[in-house]
């Protein structure tokens, strides 16, 4: 059975270029970037030129760019690393819809005596920055919002947002897990203070990320240790992934266009179709900005899972914010935040693409989708019912 | 990915006895769009009285659809009073069993079941008779007993893999510890362990240990930020403080410190405290 993976939302192959690139550092160059011989030195300079590679992707200055462990520890390490500069601060806003690395981060806050303002979004998955600008008080000490939505693709008009609370003289974090590699960013000319990235999203390989720290911020260090990354980040480096995301970095700004261009167009065919051959389906989140790989739908009356089952028995791997695959009972925080009706948020697909996708994959999910459809709703109670409602049948 | 047994998949592929019974004799449907699943079942009986025919329609996950089609199978030929007496387990064990998270699926079954025979028999399984204890599912303490009753439950999380009771908003989470407790004495079974309780703690205990949170979780956050805080007085359970320092002069320390203090002090000592600020 071959495998067409439109789940790159989630995780993404690791580039060749990449897996190759690392292979040395796992072998003969195990050197510590901290050891004073030369040993130690050249794989140094290895763990700079990476550096300079993902600043040159992110348009930041190397020394403004610090490797974590992942994506989740970046947004910790942010967030909890600016409160712990402004004790006296205790308000924190971020949006309903950003991913667990922030969210729970949110409630936890909360637990600890934080207020914390959740921004909400509309039937869209869209910001009302008016709210933005009643919500900062002197009391905020971060704003914390994500570049791009990982369920609906959504991007946040972040340099806006930016603007609004440097001008309260407030340090602005962005959780762009989603945004970097698939759309341009330029640090040089942004309102952004922070910015986390993960490199399993953009094909370097999970157990790494970046914290993207503007120079002049006031940070803690998260992770207490060594001297290693300016003293920001304790830990000895990691080398051979440090190595990898930088050459993913390399490659993403490579492929920024083809992204942009030939992904944009199959995302787009792949959404068209969808809507053309099949019945009842909704599409979630603002169509104007929106990631070029991204597409979330929903299917009326038909429950997520059991598509994502019956594509999964096809070789075709996507993802759902549908209740039974989250794990728990009701469907994704990010469709509810957005009132998407019940008739369709539990049967709502994500399908996320990479510059690995073809036409002839996206033909081969045309190809089933429809029946995969069409079956449910024959098992479905609901369907029968909503066509009768209809005077179809 | 959940690890769905061979006959999972193949009933969920392959579902047996799809559809409805035109002028059925029985007809029974529970669950909801919102909810996430819903089963509609129907059947019709032979001149023995023995379920001749038996159908399903269902919305819901892989689990939810292979469930009702091992139900119908498992029904076909039963007189009621054998169908009756299948239980929810019966469906799982067909099944080869099911993730313990997704056991509700069985008792969706068994509960459209327990309804299409109280409509065959004239008789209604009404909701309001009963009441409702978890309301994001709409789940009754009835279902609830039955479903700790059958499946030998000790747990609020496993009455949600069950029921889905608690799988919301948890507001309802005490109420279903205390159905767990009462129906567990009732079955002759112990009681689950009681969570571990703050100690009642004497006025003496209870003053040092607020200094010490004082001195060990609060203070050192505000002389970081060159302020500090000084323990007044204590009655009952109103703890009295003071800010110094720098914190003495923060106009919005009042709401910040304070709810900071209070949930400090909670935490460790006791959940009954609340923080007071005087000027002194």
């Amino acid at each position: 059975m071959k495998t067409v993976y439109v789940d790159n939302n989630a995780t993404t192959m690791v580039a060749p270029e990449v897996v190759e690139a690392m292979l040395p550092y796992f072998s003969e160059l195990y050197g510590n970037a901290s050891s004073m011989h030369f040993f130690g030195g050249q794989v140094q300079k290895k763990v700079n030129e990476a550096r300079d590679k993902v600043a040159d992707l992110l348009g930041a200055d190397p020394t403004e760019i610090v490797f974590t462990s992942c994506g989740t520890e970046s947004d910790n390490a942010a967030i909890r690393g600016v409160l712990d500069s402004y004790l006296e601060k205790r308000h924190f806003i971020t949006s309903r819809v950003e991913h667990a690395a922030v969210n729970n981060v949110a409630t936890y806050l909360g637990r600890k005596g934080y207020r914390v303002t959740e921004l909400l979004v509309d039937r869209k998955g869209r910001l009302d920055l008016d709210d933005l600008r009643e919500g900062i008080t002197d009391q905020t000490a971060i704003v914390s919002i994500m570049y791009a939505n990982n369920e609906t693709g959504v991007i946040f008009p972040i340099e806006e947002i930016g603007q609004i609370v440097k001008e309260r003289g407030i340090p602005f974090h962005t959780d762009a897990v989603q945004a970097v590699g698939k759309i341009p960013i330029n640090l040089a000319k942004s309102t952004i203070d922070m910015l986390s990235l993960s490199g399993h999203k953009l094909h370097a390989p999970k157990g790494i990320g970046v914290l993207y720290i503007r120079k002049g911020t006031r940070f803690s260090p998260f992770m207490i240790g060594g001297h290693q990354e300016s003293g920001r980040r304790g830990g000895t480096e990691n080398v051979p992934y440090v190595v990898g995301l930088g050459k993913a970095c390399e490659l993403a700004k490579k492929n920024m266009e083809d992204e942009n261009t030939r992904v944009k167009a199959l995302r787009d065919y792949l959404e068209k179709r969808i809507l053309e051959t099949i019945p009842n389906v909704l599409v979630n989140g603002d169509r104007n900005h929106k990631l070029p790989n991204t597409v979330s739908v929903s299917f009326e009356y038909v429950e997520g899972e059991s598509i994502l089952i019956m594509l999964s028995d096809l070789g075709i791997c996507a993802s759902s914010g549908s209740a039974c695959t989250s794990g728990s009972l009701e469907p994704s925080h990010v469709l509810r935040a957005m009132g998407v009706p019940f008739t369709a948020a539990h049967g709502s697909i994500r399908f996320s693409l990479s510059i690995y996708n073809t036409k002839e994959e996206m033909d081969y999910i045309l190809e089933h989708l429809p029946r995969i459809i069409a079956r449910l709703r024959d098992i479905s109670p609901f369907w029968k019912d909503y066509l009768k409602s209809q005077g179809k049948t | 990915m959940w690890e769905y047994t061979d006959k999972v998949k193949d009933h969920f592929l392959n579902p047996r006895n799809v559809g409805e019974i035109e002028d059925p004799d029985g007809i029974g449907e529970v669950g909801s769009l919102a909810c996430g699943d819903a089963l509609r079942l129907s059947f019709k009986l032979d001149e023995k009285k023995r379920i001749k025919d038996v159908k399903f329609k269902t919305f819901g996950c892989a689990s939810a659809i292979a469930s009702s089609s091992a139900l119908t199978e498992i029904l076909k030929g039963r007189t009621l009073e054998e169908a009756e007496k299948v239980s929810n387990q019966d469906i799982a064990t067909y099944l080869g069993g099911l993730p313990e998270e997704k056991m509700h699926c069985s008792v969706m079954g068994r509960e459209a079941l327990e309804v299409a025979i109280a409509n065959y028999r004239g008789q209604k399984v009404k909701k309001e008779d009963f009441e409702v204890v978890c309301n994001c599912f709409g789940v009754t303490d009835r279902e609830i007993v039955k479903a700790i009753r059958e499946n030998d439950l000790k747990t609020v999380e496993q009455v949600t893999y069950y029921t889905k009771a608690g799988g919301g908003c948890a507001k309802c989470h005490p109420k279903i510890e205390t159905i767990i407790e009462s129906v567990r004495k009732d079955m002759g079974k112990e009681a689950p362990p009681p969570k571990p309780e703050k100690k009642k703690l004497t006025n003496i205990q209870k003053i040092k240990l607020i200094e010490e949170t004082i001195g060990r979780e609060i203070a050192p956050a505000l002389k970081a930020d060159g302020g500090d805080l000084d323990l007044i007085d204590i009655d009952g359970n109103k703890v009295f403080v003071a800010l110094r320092g720098k914190c003495s002069f923060c106009p919005s320390s009042e709401v910040t410190l304070k709810q900071y203090v209070e949930t400090k002090l909670r935490e460790f000592v006791s959940d009954e405290l609340e923080v007071e600020e005087v000027r002194q």
